[in-house]
């Protein structure tokens, strides 16, 4: 009885949901999963007592205590290397990254250690660890805090790298993510954190690793971005809508391991295809992607592949990152240049 | 200097008791149990040395000299206590109960030789400098969480204390309580650089005042004065009272690895006057009346037979295997990862074949 009572109760969480923004769907996954799993922790700077500086730990560590939820001193090496210890012996850490440009001096960390220690040992010690971490610019936040650094990670091997952009994709790819045997990263779009509320599920659910989101079907080209450029994408699409361009979006959702068969299959049927990152062009994830359209669809392709991007110079202070960041307008003009070529 | 990090001894140079209180618990078991690890590793660092100038294996770190602070500290750990090694530490994961075969094999550029024995909790050796110190929080923070009364011990060396991650490391395990002992082998040089400019303090013991937790500073080549306060100090993590910072003053003999040149750095009268760790053991033994021809006789010759049998296993051991280049990287290999694999299989099997002509 008392299992039926449990299936019923699991069955209602599902198909309950609440309005949610992409932080209130976090704030609700963490909860979900430290409620299901006593390994998880949740560790970082100020995501303790005071929930977290943007709030997406708010309330945990009065709901689940000082052990599970902890304020740890202020290092970034020491987090991600405590973390690596805790998952060697046993815990699932969820680690806060406060800001994605201070994550640099547990570069080390993570590329020597928490992406190699399962192959070092054949399998035998993993460090199945998630690291949080609000990236991107756009919200006039002070220096270094905007960094968008995926590339750093994607070329990594041995850690997975997801970035949301919807409420519903943000709390099913961290349930996910915490329960994938191998360390992930889960970049956070910091400029649409509160964007827009989307009904989530209250209860478990997950979001596959590696599998990309066709944002809208279209047929001319395809528009390929991820986190907080996507709704910069569907302002441009809707702008080549009106020339009577109709395109195709997907958001990416994973950018390590990258769903090849959902960018191949949409640029088979397009022949066209424009890549949009905020981070740099130089060594950025949209090159690869273009290498996959290279090895896939070359032979449907109807135009040479446009990349929007940022530029190749440090993320500006905030005065002047409009100018760095891909707009619609931006956006626009790479989609009538492909599509007129 | 302050008194308090002065260097603690058990026993001298010349092998007198310097200290009657560990009268009784210097044992006749103990001590062989000393003089037979050390003397262990000693052989097995001078072959491992011969072996890399034959080819046989590649660059090798030796260890000489620091064999008291390895044994001493690998012998105070209970059996499910932590250990996390440096590159020059596979003297204290040999005593801890690492094989013998498989050390050798991760000198020979094998990863098996990364892998812990079932049961035995070693962590692969860290090789970028004090990375292993957090680790060792972490690890220690997780005992604590589970309430076990297991404790961990974490090796590293001088130069390891210029590092951000040795400051991180023993921030978070004082702050959290971890029963962790962090066991620095000050060697004297970090490769070329010796601790004069690595430092401006005058001990590594001294920087866990910063920290609020015990430092002691002890003669690293005194198996005794090793083996006791490791003890102690493993024997207060596992009371709760968190985390023992201890300095173990030795001497690194010989090269920093087999590829390094040491006369260019440092000359070769310089560590003379220190007495090798085996020897002071020896004079220790012969003075109290624990040493016996016979019995050494046996272990040398045991000892000998080990390691050349370990050789022959490391020698006979299969190929590598070309799929573990791709098969531990994730639990599952992703797609594209699969199809990297498969064209290295292939290009394998079409020169077995003799074939290779597209």
């Amino acid at each position: 009885m008392a299992l039926q009572m449990d299936n019923l109760f699991e069955q209602v969480e599902r198909e309950t949901t609440e309005n949610l923004t992409i932080l209130g769907a976090i704030n609700h996954g963490l909860k979900t999963l430290l409620e299901m799993d006593e390994r998880i922790l949740v560790l970082g700077e100020d995501v303790g007592k005071n929930g977290g500086v943007f709030r997406a730990t708010d309330g945990l560590q009065k709901r689940f205590g000082e052990e599970r939820v902890v304020d740890t001193p202020l290092a970034e090496s020491g987090i991600i290397g405590t973390s690596v210890g805790l998952a060697v012996n046993g815990f699932k850490p969820i680690a806060e990254i406060q800001f994605l440009g201070f994550i640099y001096p547990a570069y080390d960390q993570i590329m020597t250690h928490v992406s190699r220690m399962r192959q070092r040992t054949m399998g035998k010690l993993t460090v199945p660890i998630v690291i949080r971490a609000p990236y991107g610019a756009g919200v006039r936040s002070p220096e270094i805090h905007s960094d968008s650094s995926e590339a750093l990670f994607t070329h990594m091997p041995g850690i997975k790298v997801v970035c949301p952009s919807t409420p519903y994709d943000a709390k099913g790819l961290l349930i996910a993510a915490a329960e994938d045997p191998d360390p992930v990263l889960i970049l956070e779009p910091m400029k649409i954190y509160r964007a827009k509320r989307a009904e989530v599920p209250v209860g478990y659910y997950k979001v596959d690793l590696g599998k990309g989101r066709i944002v809208r079907k279209g047929d001319d080209i395809t528009l390929i971005a991820w986190g907080a450029m996507i709704p910069v994408v569907e302002k441009a699409a809707e702008e080549a809508k009106k020339q009577g361009i109709s395109c195709e979006i997907i958001d990416l959702r994973t950018l390590y391991p990258i769903d090849r068969d959902m960018i191949a299959e949409s640029v088979q049927k397009t022949g066209r295809a424009v890549i949009v990152h905020e981070a740099y062009a130089t060594g950025g994830l949209g090159n690869d992607i273009v290498s996959i359209i290279n090895d896939t669809s070359f032979l449907y392709l109807r135009a040479p592949i446009e990349r929007v991007t940022g530029f190749d110079v440090p993320v500006p202070l905030f005065a002047l990152e409009e100018h760095f960041l891909p707009t619609p307008r931006r956006v626009l003009d790479g989609i009538l240049k492909v599509v007129h070529f | 200097m302050n008194p308090q990090f002065s260097l603690k001894k058990i026993i001298d140079d010349e092998g007198n008791l310097l200290d009657s209180s560990y009268k009784s618990e210097i044992t006749d078991q103990l001590t062989k149990r000393f003089y037979y690890h050390m003397y262990r590793i000693r052989l097995f660092d001078r072959k491992s040395i011969s072996l890399q100038r034959q080819g046989r294996i590649g660059t090798y770190p030796p260890f000489e000299g620091q064999e008291a602070a390895q044994v001493g500290s690998a012998l105070a750990l209970d059996e499910n206590d932590w250990m996390l090694p440096t590159y020059r530490d596979h003297g204290a994961t040999l005593t801890f109960g690492f094989d013998m075969t498989k050390t050798l094999l991760y000198w020979k550029g094998r990863v098996e030789g990364c892998v812990p024995p079932e049961g035995k909790r070693i962590f692969p050796p860290a090789v970028p400098i004090a990375t292993q110190i957090p680790h060792a929080a972490g690890v220690a923070w997780a005992e604590k969480l589970k309430g076990t009364k297991n404790a961990v011990i974490v090796y590293f060396g001088d130069g390891a204390t210029s590092e951000g991650d040795f400051h991180e490391g023993l921030n978070f395990a004082s702050v959290l309580k971890a029963p962790v002992v962090f066991f620095n082998q000050n060697n004297g040089y970090a490769i070329s650089v010796p601790i004069s400019k690595q430092m401006n303090s005058k001990t590594i013991a001294q920087k866990a005042v910063a920290y609020g937790i015990p430092g002691i500073r002890i003669d690293g080549n005194d198996c005794f004065a090793v083996y006791f306060n490791v003890k102690n100090a493993l024997y207060s993590a596992r009371a709760g009272n968190g985390p023992t910072l201890i300095e173990a003053v030795t001497w690194r003999k010989g090269a920093h690895t087999t590829a390094d040149d040491p006369t260019r750095y440092r000359s070769d009268e310089q560590g003379n006057s220190i007495v090798d760790p085996l020897i002071r053991l020896e004079r220790f033994m012969k003075k109290y009346g624990f040493w016996e021809q016979d019995w050494f006789t046996e272990i040398d010759e045991k000892i000998k037979q080990e390691i050349e049998s370990s050789v022959e296993a490391m020698e006979s051991y299969p190929d590598p295997n070309v799929n573990d280049l791709f098969d531990h990287v994730f639990a599952v290999l992703p797609d594209q990862l699969m199809e990297q694999k498969k064209s290295v299989l292939e290009q394998l099997r079409r020169e077995s074949y003799g074939t290779s002509n597209g």
